[in-house]
Parts: C-alpha cells; sequence; structure tokens
C-alpha cells in the first residue's frame, strides 16, 4: 500500500514533548539545586537588617545536648529568637534541659534581652536496633512529621549537632531553599566525641553541601575534611 | 568528731561509672581480686562502683581484713559529687562523663566497651590518652593498666571554649559581635 506522504516527516508526537518537558524541568532544577549550592556558602549580606534571626534547635541524647546547652551560652540570645527546640519523642531529658537552660536566661534578663523560646517533639526515623525493614515506614512518617514542624516554624537558622533526628529536618530546609520557600543557614557542629571519622549525619550534610557552614573540633577531622571549619574543642 | 575528719581526710575513694549505659564486662573487671588488691595497694580506700543498665551486681564489702570498702548504686540524676569527692575516676567513654571528669582535674581511668557497635567512642578516650589526659583501657587491661599508671605524668585538660564558633556565625549571618 502506498503512503500519500513518501517523505518522513519528523512528528513532534505527545510523548516527545513531555519528555523534553521532563528533561527541561529537572536541567532547571538541577541548575537551581547548584546555584543554591553556591549560594550556601557565602555570608549573608552584611547590608540586610540585623533583626533577629528565629533559630530551630535540633537536641539529641546525653552529650548531644550537653555540647549543644553549651554553644548557646555564648550565643547572643536577641539575635537568636524566637528559638524553637525540637527533639526526639523518645527522649526525656534533653527538652527538660532546654527549659532550664532558658528559665535560668529568664532570670538573668528579661524576654526583650533573652528572646522567647517554643519546645517540641518530632517523631524518629529509626530507634536503635529497629529492623531496617520497619525503619521504612518509621522513616517515611518522621519525614512527614518533619515537613509539618517546618512549615509552621520556618526558621531562619537551623542549629544542630549530630543526631539522626536533624537530618529530615535539613533535607527539608534544603528543598524549601530550591523551591525559594525559605532561606535557612544549616550550622552544623561535629559532637567533641568524633576525632577522626565523622558521624553519618554529618557525612551526608557534607557530601551532599546541604550545611551552610559545618564545623569540626579535632583538626584531624579538618585535614580530612578540607570544607570544613576546624574550631577546636567547646568543651 | 576529729577522729571523722581523719576518716575523711584519709578516704580516697575510686569512683567506677558506666553512665546509662550497660557495660558488666568494666563492672566485673573492678570487681576482681587483683584489680581491688591493685588499689588497694596503691592507697586507696574505698570503690564506689554506679552501675547502670548492668545485670552484673558486686559484692559490697566493709573493708576489714585490710581490703577495699566497696559499694554499689545504680543511677543518680547528678555524679557531679561522686566525681568531686573522688580521688581516682574510672569511667565508660561517654564524652559527657569524660569531660565533666577532666574539668574536675580528676585523674581518670577511660575503659572502652568492646561490645558496642561502630565504636567511635574509642577515637576520643584515644586521642586524649595520647595528649596525657588520661590513662584508656580496655576491660581486660584494667589491672595492668591501674598498676602501671603514673598519676603525677597526667597534663591537666584546658578546658575548651564555645566563643570562636560564635564569632563565626556572627560574622557569618552579619551580626555585629560583643
Amino acid at each position: 500500500m502506498e503512503n500519500s506522504n513518501n517523505h518522513y516527516c519528523l512528528s513532534i508526537t505527545p510523548s516527545s514533548l513531555e519528555l523534553l518537558s521532563i528533561i527541561g524541568f529537572i536541567t532547571l532544577i538541577l541548575i537551581r539545586v547548584l546555584y543554591i549550592i553556591h549560594r550556601s556558602s557565602q555570608p549573608r549580606s552584611a547590608s540586610s537588617q540585623q533583626k533577629p534571626l528565629s533559630t530551630l534547635i535540633v537536641l539529641g541524647s546525653g552529650g548531644h545536648t550537653a555540647e549543644m546547652i553549651n554553644l548557646l551560652n555564648v550565643l547572643q540570645k536577641n539575635s537568636f529568637t524566637p528559638r524553637y527546640y525540637i527533639a526526639a519523642a523518645t527522649d526525656n531529658m534533653s527538652l527538660q534541659k532546654a527549659q532550664v537552660l532558658e528559665n535560668s536566661w529568664l532570670n538573668e534578663g528579661g524576654v526583650e534581652e533573652v528572646g522567647s523560646a517554643k519546645f517540641m517533639q518530632i517523631y524518629r526515623s529509626r530507634e536503635v536496633g529497629q529492623s531496617y525493614i520497619t525503619s521504612v515506614g518509621t522513616t517515611l512518617i518522621a519525614l512527614a512529621h518533619a515537613l509539618w514542624l517546618m512549615i509552621k516554624i520556618r526558621p531562619h537558622v537551623i542549629l544542630c549537632n549530630g543526631p539522626g533526628t536533624c537530618i529530615p529536618l535539613c533535607a527539608i530546609a534544603f528543598i524549601f531553599k530550591i523551591l525559594g520557600i525559605r532561606w535557612s543557614y544549616i550550622f552544623y557542629v561535629e559532637s567533641i566525641a568524633r576525632v577522626r571519622r565523622l558521624s553519618l549525619s554529618a557525612l551526608l550534610l557534607y557530601k551532599l553541601r546541604m550545611a551552610d557552614q559545618l564545623f569540626v573540633q579535632w583538626p584531624q577531622l579538618k585535614s580530612k575534611y578540607h570544607r570544613a571549619h576546624y574550631v577546636g574543642r567547646l568543651m | 568528731m576529729a577522729e571523722a575528719d581523719e576518716d575523711l581526710k584519709s578516704r580516697r575513694t575510686v569512683f567506677v561509672t558506666v553512665g546509662t549505659t550497660c557495660f558488666d564486662s568494666l563492672v566485673r573487671a573492678v570487681d576482681t581480686q587483683e584489680v581491688k588488691e591493685e588499689l588497694f595497694k596503691k592507697g586507696y580506700t574505698h570503690l564506689l562502683i554506679q552501675m547502670g543498665r548492668g545485670s552484673y551486681i558486686p559484692a559490697k564489702s566493709t573493708g576489714e581484713n585490710g581490703s577495699l570498702e566497696v559499694d554499689c548504686f545504680t543511677f543518680s540524676s547528678s555524679i557531679a559529687d561522686y566525681l568531686r569527692s573522688a580521688s581516682l575516676v574510672i569511667s565508660h567513654a561517654g564524652s559527657g562523663s569524660i569531660f565533666e571528669t577532666l574539668r574536675l582535674q580528676k585523674p581518670l581511668i577511660v575503659v572502652v566497651n568492646e561490645d558496642l557497635m561502630d565504636n567511635h567512642q574509642s577515637e576520643l578516650a584515644e586521642e586524649l590518652a595520647e595528649r596525657k589526659h588520661l590513662f584508656c583501657a580496655r576491660p581486660q587491661t584494667l589491672y595492668q593498666t591501674v598498676a602501671d599508671m603514673d598519676l603525677g605524668s597526667l597534663i591537666p585538660y584546658q578546658p575548651g571554649d564555645a566563643a570562636p564558633v560564635a564569632k563565626l556565625l556572627n560574622s557569618f549571618l552579619g551580626f555585629p559581635d560583643d
């Protein structure tokens, strides 16, 4: 049977159009991600108003909270306010310790000087020893909860120092940066207990370049991870 | 009254702490005859063991017949007082215990728990031992460490400072420095 059209037409079929759109969209996102990563290493412009920045503080069991409290004590409280403390739902002590800390500040100076604080809990992605299969489900729940909290808080600054609870929060903050929802400065201080190897949380943030600044306390880590900032021991 | 004071003065306590962990191998190692005898030989009078979640319970002893007085408990809301009144601290490798003890300038033996998976804790203990701020051991080497230790060789740990981080954050965010 003869075809009326002997020549071969390059027809833009609907599926090719969709494919091109998808590729174009992905390319735009990649460019946006690279731009965000580039801008992350840039300090906040000095010409901005020196308004206080809402701060999300991620607490973790034991040493993590102690180290975070040690750091918070030297920060100018009225620059980092309001403060939102988040700890894992199964962590009983950390929020208590943070409340004691905030109360002690209020005793020294009024709300004007010291700023305000809120305390919340977040579902954990995975408990120690939990099977990896069920961890998938709990991680998804934790992500959804993290998203909900981040939408409510939309902090300008995130301070974290190790617990796995910070990863979903930082990941969502990074996505918010890409989507232009909120620019959160992510500061990660690696624990003093990490001398030669980074924790998993730090490694993720470092490799994926999600933290604006990553601080390490021992010189061995600085030589291994050049983009980290060596700040000596904090404790 | 004078006698009680003298008692306090001559009292030299070894405080063992495992924090909130379960570290039976440390408690067992401390509770061995050889370690207790060695501590007694070195002039310690009391052994106080904070056992945490461990299941091995050391036998208490009143310390007659020239031996250590041994006592134990599971948890305390704060071990600061026990650390303060100790002459020697033997601790698990948790960073909180370690720095709390170093801040009080107490001689410290850190025992690393090899049963822990992914033992990053040993990195901190080993680094501080290299810098001569404490002695580092494993449960099996505790006796040797106690026998060989020279407390005079320890260098006091100078407390760190979080202010440099605050400065960096302030300059990055464009906040004025105090």
